[in-house]
C-alpha cells in the first residue's frame, strides 16, 4: 500500500486511525460504518430542504399544473369543468403545503401517484430503473477503460502528436452537450447509415426485449453517454500517470531494468490512477445530467427521461421522488469517493470526514 | 485496499451487469407474421387510456366500444346498441337496447351496468375528466334490465346521440379502482377489437387483435402505434421500412408520392383555424372592422402557401364539404370593399397607414400558441392581410397561460372542430351564455338573434329546422363574424398499399389514436 503512494512519506498512522495498523490484512470498518453513519444522518436534513426546494420552484413556474394535466382538452373545456379539476388535483394549496402533505404521505411509504405517467410513482421507479442503471453502468465502465487506455498512451509522450490530438479531442468533448452528440449520433447511425435504432428499447414491430435487439438499442445511447462521460477521465489520468513517471517508484523500476510496459502499467498507471479512482464517486451528478439528455434524445425508457417529462409537465409527486433518487446517488457518491479516498491515502483520516 | 482489490471489485461488477443483461433479456417468443402486423407513426400519445379520463370520447377507440359508432361518412350506427337510441317525445330520454353475448376482453360479459357505471363516473365531480362538458345536457341514466339502458337528460338536446359513442369502461375492473389513479389508465379492458398489451410511455402502444370480438376478428392481428414527436424522424423511419404508416406534415407527404407500394391519403377535416374578435376590445368589437377584416383575409393564398394545398378554406367551423354547410356564404376575398366598409364606418386612413376612428387607432394584439409553426404562419398571413386594408395587427406568442389572460381583450388564433354535429362548435363558440367560459366562446360573441337559433338548432329533433335554424346561424356570422375564420385543415397520411377497405373520415381537431385511414383498421382485408 505505501509503495503504491508516490512522494508520502513513510510515517506511522495517526492515531485515530489505528484500527487500520493492520496493514493490507483489514479494511477500518469502523471509522468506515461510522463515517456512513454520520453521512446517512445529514443526508436527513438535505433531502427535506431539496424537496422543500423543488416544491418552492415548481410553485414558481408559469406551467399550470391543470393544463398539463388536461392537456389539449383543457383548451375545449368549460371554466366549471377547470375549476373542478384544480380542487381534485390540490393544485390551488400553497407550495409548502403541498410539500409537507407530499412529505408525511411518503414517510408513510406512500409515494403519490404520477399526473403524466398516470401510474403509481412507485412503480414508474421500479419499472424503470433498472434501465437506466444498466444504461449509466455499461457507459461508466465504458468511459472508464476507453479513458484509461487513451490517458495512458497519451501520457507516454506528453506534448507528442497523440497526445496532442488525445488531449484537444476530450478538450472539444467535453464541451460538447450530450444531447448534441446525441441528436448527431442519431443522424448519423440512424438516419443517415441506416445501421442502427434511433431509439427505444426493442424493434418497432416487436415487444419483446431479445439479448440481441436490446444490445443494439443499447450502443448509441451507451456510446453517447460514455463519450461525453469520456474526456474527464482521459484527462485526469493523462495528467496523474504523466506525472508518475517522473517520480521515483518508477525511476526505480526503470533503473532495475523492467521492461516499458510493465513500467507504465504495473507502476506508473498504479499510482496515477489512484486519485482518479477516489475521485469517481463525484462524477455521479455529471453522469445523472447525461442521462437525462441522452434518455430523453433516444427515447431510453429509464428513470432520467421521465424526470424531464415530469419537470416539463409539473407532476410534483414524480418529480420529488426522482429528485430524491438523484440526491441519495448524488450523496452516495460523495460518500463513495470519501471512502476511497481515505483508503487510498493513510493522511487522511475517515474520523475528520 | 489495493488497486489490484479495487480492479477485481470492479471486474465483478462488470460481469454482474452483464449476467444480469443477458438474464432479463428473455428470449424472442416470435412476433407475428410480417402480413398481419401493422406499425403506424404517431406524433402524439394519449394521456390516459381510460374511458372514464376521456380516452377515446369521439370513438374509434381500437380498445373499447361506444353504444353507437360513425361509419365512413359519420353517420351514427350501433355498436354495443342493436339499434339506434328511441328518442321519447319529449326529446329528453334515449332508450337503448344492447347487445347481448359480447365480453370484455377478460372474459366477463358485457352489460347495461357497465353502461350506467361509465356515464355515472364521468358524470361525477371527483373524476378527473376535462371533456365532462360535452355531457352537460345528461341528468341521469338507469339500466332498466340488463340490456336496455335510459338516458335522461336536463334539455332536450338533438345531438346527444353523438356523444354516445363514447367508449364503455368495464365496471368489474375500472369499478375496483380509483378512476384518477387506478391502473385501468394503462392497463385497459374493453370490448374493442384490439387489446392492448403494451404501453411502453413515449414509445409506442402494442395491440393484437381481440379474437373473441362481436364484430368478427380482425385480419390485421398486431398493431402498433410508434410515437414518434418529430416530424422528418417519423418520415425518415417510413422511408426505411420501420413503419407500414404515419401521419405526416404535406410538404413531407409529397416526398413520397412516387414511392412504390406507398399511397399518400388526405383526410378532409372541420379542424379550423380562425381568428377571435373579442367583443370587448374598442377595434375588434366594431362590426364594420370585423366585416372588413372577414372579407380582407386571402383564404386561398393561405391554403396554397402554409397547408401546401392541403385545406379549404374556412367561413365559419361548419366546413364547406359538410351537408349542414350554409350555401351561398362563402365569402370572397375583396380588400377593396374591405376599405370601402371601413371608410363609410368612418376609419380613416392615418399618416403611418394605420386608420383611425376619433382619434382610436385600428390596432390590435393577435397572440397564437409558442411552437405552434402552423398557427404561427396562420397569424403572420392575416396580420398582412390586415395591413392592407390598414389595420395593425401586433402577432405575439406565449404560452396557454400568458395568452389565457389576454383573450378578453386580445385576439387569439385559435383552433378547433368537431364534425359530428352542428351544435358542437357552434353552440360554445358563439352562444353568449358561454361568453369567456373557460375556453368556450373566447371571442365573447354576444348576438341575441344567434343565440335563438342555437338553442332552436340544439333543441329540435327535426333534422329540417336544425339545418334552417344553422343556416342563419352562419349566414349571421357573415354580418356581423365574431371571428375570422380561416382555413380547414387536411390531415395528411403516408401508407403503404395492400389492404382493401382503407377510407377516411373527416376528421375533429383532436386527432387522436382514432383519426387517420387506420380509424377501422378492424375492417381491413388483405388484398388477393
Amino acid at each position: 500500500m505505501k509503495t503504491l503512494t508516490p512522494g508520502a512519506p513513510v510515517r506511522p498512522a495517526p492515531a485515530k486511525t489505528a484500527p487500520r495498523g493492520g496493514g493490507r490484512a483489514g479494511l477500518p470498518w469502523g471509522p468506515m460504518a461510522r463515517l456512513t453513519g454520520r453521512r446517512l444522518l445529514a443526508a436527513v436534513p438535505v433531502l427535506a430542504a431539496v424537496t422543500f426546494g423543488l416544491f418552492a420552484l415548481a410553485a414558481a413556474s408559469p406551467f399550470d399544473p391543470v393544463k398539463q394535466y388536461a392537456g389539449d382538452a383543457a383548451l375545449r373545456a368549460d371554466q366549471a369543468t377547470l375549476d373542478q379539476l384544480r380542487e381534485n388535483l390540490g393544485a390551488d394549496a400553497h407550495f409548502a403545503e403541498q410539500w409537507w402533505r407530499w412529505l408525511s404521505s411518503a414517510l408513510g411509504g406512500d409515494l403519490g401517484h404520477s399526473t403524466t405517467l398516470r401510474q403509481p410513482v412507485a412503480q414508474v421507479v421500479t419499472e424503470r430503473i433498472g434501465w437506466s442503471v444498466l444504461l449509466c453502468a455499461v457507459a461508466f465502465v465504458l468511459a472508464v477503460v476507453v479513458g484509461t487506455l487513451l490517458g495512458v498512451t497519451a501520457a507516454r509522450r506528453p506534448g507528442g502528436l497523440l497526445d496532442r490530438c488525445v488531449t484537444s479531442t476530450a478538450y472539444v468533448l467535453q464541451a460538447a452537450p450530450p444531447f448534441w452528440l446525441g441528436l448527431l449520433a442519431v443522424w448519423l447511425f440512424a438516419l443517415q447509415l441506416g445501421v442502427l435504432p434511433a431509439g427505444g428499447l426493442t424493434d418497432t414491430g416487436s415487444d419483446t426485449v431479445t439479448a440481441a435487439s436490446l444490445l443494439r438499442h443499447l450502443t448509441l445511447p451507451a456510446a453517447v453517454l460514455a463519450l461525453s462521460q469520456t474526456p474527464w477521465f482521459v484527462l485526469y489520468v493523462r495528467q496523474g500517470v504523466s506525472d508518475a513517471l517522473h517520480e521515483d517508484p518508477v525511476r526505480g523500476a526503470r533503473s532495475r531494468g523492467l521492461k516499458e510496459r510493465t513500467v507504465l502499467y504495473g507502476h506508473a498507471l498504479r499510482s496515477g490512477l489512484l486519485p482518479v479512482l477516489t475521485l469517481m464517486g463525484s462524477r455521479v451528478p455529471e453522469l445523472i445530467t447525461g442521462a437525462l439528455l441522452v434518455e430523453t434524445v433516444f427515447s431510453w425508457p429509464g428513470i432520467a427521461s421521465a424526470t424531464v417529462r415530469a419537470a416539463t409537465a409539473s407532476d410534483f409527486p414524480l418529480l420529488a421522488a426522482l429528485t430524491v433518487l438523484a440526491t441519495l446517488a448524488v450523496l452516495l457518491g460523495n460518500l463513495l469517493a470519501d471512502l476511497l479516498y481515505g483508503l487510498a491515502d493513510p493522511r487522511v483520516a475517515l474520523e475528520e470526514m | 485496499m489495493t488497486a489490484r482489490r479495487i480492479r477485481t471489485v470492479a471486474a465483478a461488477a462488470v460481469a454482474a451487469l452483464v449476467g444480469a443483461a443477458g438474464c432479463s433479456a428473455p428470449a424472442d417468443g416470435g412476433s407475428g407474421s410480417e402480413d398481419t402486423s401493422y406499425v403506424v407513426g404517431i406524433a402524439n400519445e394519449p394521456d390516459t387510456l381510460s374511458p372514464l379520463l376521456g380516452y377515446g370520447k369521439d370513438g374509434n377507440s381500437k380498445i373499447f366500444d361506444g353504444l353507437l359508432r360513425h361509419d365512413t361518412d359519420l353517420d351514427l350506427q350501433p355498436a354495443l346498441a342493436t339499434e339506434l337510441p328511441e328518442v321519447g317525445e319529449d326529446g329528453l330520454t334515449y332508450t337503448y337496447t344492447l347487445r347481448e353475448g359480447v365480453t370484455f376482453s377478460d372474459g366477463k360479459p358485457f352489460t347495461a351496468d357497465d353502461v350506467v357505471f361509465t356515464y355515472e363516473t364521468i358524470l361525477d365531480e371527483g373524476t378527473n375528466n376535462p371533456a365532462r362538458g360535452e355531457l352537460d345536457a345528461l341528468e341521469s341514466v338507469r339500466a332498466e334490465d340488463d340490456h336496455t339502458v335510459v338516458f335522461r337528460l336536463k334539455y332536450p338536446y338533438a345531438a346527444f346521440a353523438e356523444r354516445t359513442v363514447l367508449p364503455i369502461a368495464s365496471r368489474a375492473v375500472a369499478g375496483e379502482q380509483d378512476v384518477n389513479t387506478g391502473a385501468y389508465n394503462t392497463e385497459p379492458v374493453g370490448t374493442g377489437p384490439y387489446v392492448l398489451t403494451s404501453w411502453s410511455r413515449g414509445e409506442k402502444l402494442s395491440f393484437r387483435a381481440n379474437p373473441d370480438y362481436w364484430g368478427g376478428a380482425p385480419e390485421v392481428e398486431k398493431l402498433t402505434m410508434a410515437v414518434i414527436g418529430d416530424d422528418d424522424v417519423r418520415a425518415t423511419r417510413l422511408r426505411s421500412g420501420d413503419l407500414d404508416a404515419a401521419v405526416l406534415p404535406p410538404n413531407l407527404a409529397k416526398t413520397f408520392e412516387d414511392e412504390d407500394g406507398k399511397t399518400v391519403v388526405s383526410a378532409a377535416s372541420a379542424d379550423f383555424r380562425g381568428v377571435t374578435l373579442p367583443t370587448g376590445h374598442e377595434v375588434t368589437g366594431d362590426r364594420a372592422v370585423r366585416r372588413a377584416l372577414d372579407i380582407a383575409v386571402n383564404r386561398q393564398a393561405m391554403v396554397d402557401n402554409i397547408l401546401d394545398g392541403a385545406g379549404q378554406a374556412a367561413y365559419g367551423p361548419v366546413p364547406t364539404g359538410s351537408p349542414w354547410f350554409a350555401e351561398g356564404t362563402e365569402r370572397k376575398h375583396d380588400p377593396d370593399v374591405a376599405r370601402e366598409i371601413l371608410d363609410d364606418a368612418g376609419w380613416k386612413p392615418g399618416s403611418d397607414g394605420t386608420r383611425a376612428k376619433d382619434g382610436l387607432k385600428a390596432a390590435f394584439t393577435l397572440w397564437y400558441p409558442a411552437g405552434d409553426r402552423l398557427r404561427q404562419e396562420h397569424a403572420l398571413a392575416f396580420a398582412g392581410d390586415a395591413k392592407e386594408i390598414g389595420i395593425d395587427v401586433t402577432v405575439e406568442s406565449g404560452t396557454w397561460e400568458v395568452i389565457e389572460p389576454a383573450m378578453k381583450r386580445d385576439a387569439v388564433l385559435a383552433g378547433g372542430g368537431n364534425p359530428a354535429d352542428p351544435d358542437f362548435d357552434l353552440y360554445t363558440l358563439l352562444h353568449s351564455e358561454l361568453a369567456g367560459d373557460g375556453f368556450h366562446n373566447m371571442a365573447r360573441y354576444d348576438n341575441p338573434a344567434v343565440d335563438e337559433k342555437l338553442r332552436e338548432g340544439r333543441e329540435s329533433g327535426d333534422h329540417d329546422t336544425r339545418k334552417a335554424a344553422y343556416d342563419a346561424v352562419q349566414r349571421e356570422l357573415q354580418q356581423n363574424p365574431g371571428y375570422v375564420f380561416l382555413t380547414h385543415i387536411d390531415h395528411v397520411y403516408v401508407m403503404s398499399d395492400g389492404w382493401t377497405n382503407v377510407t377516411t373520415q373527416v376528421e375533429p381537431h383532436d386527432h387522436g389514436l382514432g383519426a387517420g385511414p387506420w380509424w377501422n383498421i378492424e375492417d381491413w382485408q388483405r388484398e388477393k
